[in-house]
């Protein structure tokens, strides 16, 4: 039995997962509809959307230094965390165009023109589209050693996407920082390696 | 021979003196709780509506009540309503002190049952893009202020809150970087404008811990940021005071902190404001933030002259 669900776990993992995935979404979603989001709703709906995003981010950057430490390979789950973190990064966009802003155009050529904070929250996610585009093994084909090179894009992108979550909140406090030292850990995991993959 | 003995329990079972003594302050300390839990509760106040109450509907009480920023309880929204049962309101005594010819020294408990305590339905903008109006009941600052006199050389007003770290958890650690205690300041002319309240209650009622009890400041025409909560102290100065936000991110935020749709937030746009109270995800409203807050008839003579670009 325990040998039939790791084998359908391995087999079939995607089916389970992708849905896994998003359930925090449709959860968000459910709960924002029946009021359960408290008084300021919109706010909250947006920021737990870039808050898995980035959580699923770290996920990702995780897995490689998960491996080397304690050899535990779930390297095969990069592809899944980082197409989840891409998702819930374009649901946080739609969130704050949509819901936040109110489609309120000008509003949001303003704020991507002149505000630090979104432009690197736009930032990152901009590098993100290139590669959940190239996250097929056909892209992976014709991009060969440059596919590589390509995804090391996710820690610019992460790094970015840091600075924009600190600087959500209006002080560093103990919500965000155990984000921050989990990024600073794995982009350090990454600086003090010198191979040759991602 | 006796004809009745009482019974006489065995030395073994008698309680030690020690432990009686320490039931009778268990029982004392349940009263003492008993006593904070109906001093913590709203009390009804003796209220009658003034003047400058907007027209609009209030935030319900369980928004104005349950979203606060009050970072001595803590830094998320839910945090100041879950983490103030045990700040103490009362007794409290407001000091009014610094250029004044009779310094003050208010018990509020005789300034809850003042019959100057009136009704003023605000609105109120915070720094962060989200607007309430809140029915509040207080008592101009300018009636406090000119029963102590105001020396001719005083310029400015500095407010300050408390410290009691066993109170407000918030107040444990220095994560956020903000020094206690909270203090806030205003230019006199400001301080005397009749719109500035300090604030007793809301709805009717003295004011919950988590929304600054017993008595906060309230300037609706300011980002929600300057309405300090539970003063202690009012000193009257000679020059500009210090305040915490100015103090923690000058660029960020300023000494006037005006409502000003014009003069955005560096990380955000103040033009428009998310309002609270629509409780559902797809019923909420974004409406455009009014200069001063809809309140520039009037406040905005006592910023004529200045650019309020500079001076945000």
């Amino acid at each position: 039995m325990v040998v039939n669900v790791r084998f359908m776990l391995r087999k079939h993992w995607r089916v389970i997962f992708y849905p896994l995935g998003l359930l925090p979404a449709v959860w968000l979603l459910c709960e924002g509809q029946q009021g359960a989001l408290g008084a300021d709703p919109v706010n909250v709906f947006e920021r737990s959307l870039g808050l898995w995003a980035f959580r699923f981010l770290l996920c990702c950057l995780a897995l490689a230094p998960l491996r080397r430490f304690t050899g535990i390979n779930l390297l095969r789950y990069r592809r899944l965390t980082g197409l989840l973190a891409f998702f819930y990064a374009l649901m946080h966009l739609a969130a704050y165009i949509g819901l936040d802003l109110g489609f309120d155009w000008s509003t949001l050529w303003r704020d991507v023109t002149h505000r630090s904070f979104i432009i690197l929250g736009m930032g990152a996610l901009l590098m993100l589209v290139p590669l959940a585009v190239t996250s097929n093994m056909r892209a992976m084909r014709m991009l060969r050693g440059r596919w590589k090179l390509l995804h090391r894009l996710i820690y610019p992108a992460a790094l970015l996407a840091g600075i924009h979550f600190f600087l959500s909140f209006k002080t560093l406090n103990s919500i965000s920082a155990p984000y921050l030292v989990a990024l600073g850990l794995v982009l350090l995991a990454r600086i003090s390696r010198r191979s040759k993959t991602i | 021979m006796a004809l009745f003995r009482y019974p006489r329990p065995l030395p073994s079972e008698i309680t030690p003196k020690q432990i009686y003594l320490s039931r009778r302050t268990l029982i004392g300390a349940t009263a003492a709780l008993a006593a904070s839990a109906t001093a913590a509760e709203a009390a009804p106040l003796q209220t009658h509506r003034g003047p400058y109450s907007a027209v609009l509907e209030p935030t319900p009480h369980e928004d104005v009540t349950h979203y606060n920023n009050f970072y001595e309880f803590g830094m998320d929204k839910a945090d100041p309503s879950s983490q103030s049962q045990e700040f103490q309101p009362l007794p409290w005594t407001l000091e009014i002190t610094g250029l004044v010819k009779k310094p003050l020294r208010l018990d509020v408990e005789q300034l809850l049952k003042s019959s100057e305590i009136e009704e003023r339905i605000y609105r109120m903008r915070c720094v962060e893009a989200w607007s309430m109006v809140i029915p509040w009941d207080g008592i101009p600052l300018a009636n406090l202020l000119r029963n102590a006199d105001p020396d001719p050389r005083a310029t400015h007003v500095a407010f300050e809150s408390v410290v009691r770290p066993l109170e407000m958890p918030g107040q444990n650690g220095g994560f956020s970087g903000i020094q206690w205690p909270y203090v806030e300041g205003l230019r006199l002319d400001e301080a005397m404008n009749p719109l500035t309240l300090i604030a007793l209650g809301i709805y009717g009622e003295t004011l919950p811990n988590q929304n600054g009890a017993p008595l906060r400041l309230v300037v609706p025409w300011k980002y929600g940021f300057k309405g300090i909560k539970s003063i202690q102290r009012i000193r009257l100065l000679d020059h500009e005071p210090p305040t915490t936000w100015n103090r923690l991110a000058p660029d960020e935020y300023g000494f006037y902190a005006n409502v000003n749709p014009q003069v955005d937030h560096p990380r955000w746009s103040q033009a428009s404001e998310r309002v609270i109270g629509a409780r559902s995800l797809f019923g909420a409203r974004r409406q455009p933030t009014l200069m001063f807050n809809g309140y520039g008839e009037q406040v905005a003579d006592l910023y004529r002259g200045m650019d309020l670009r500079a001076h945000f």
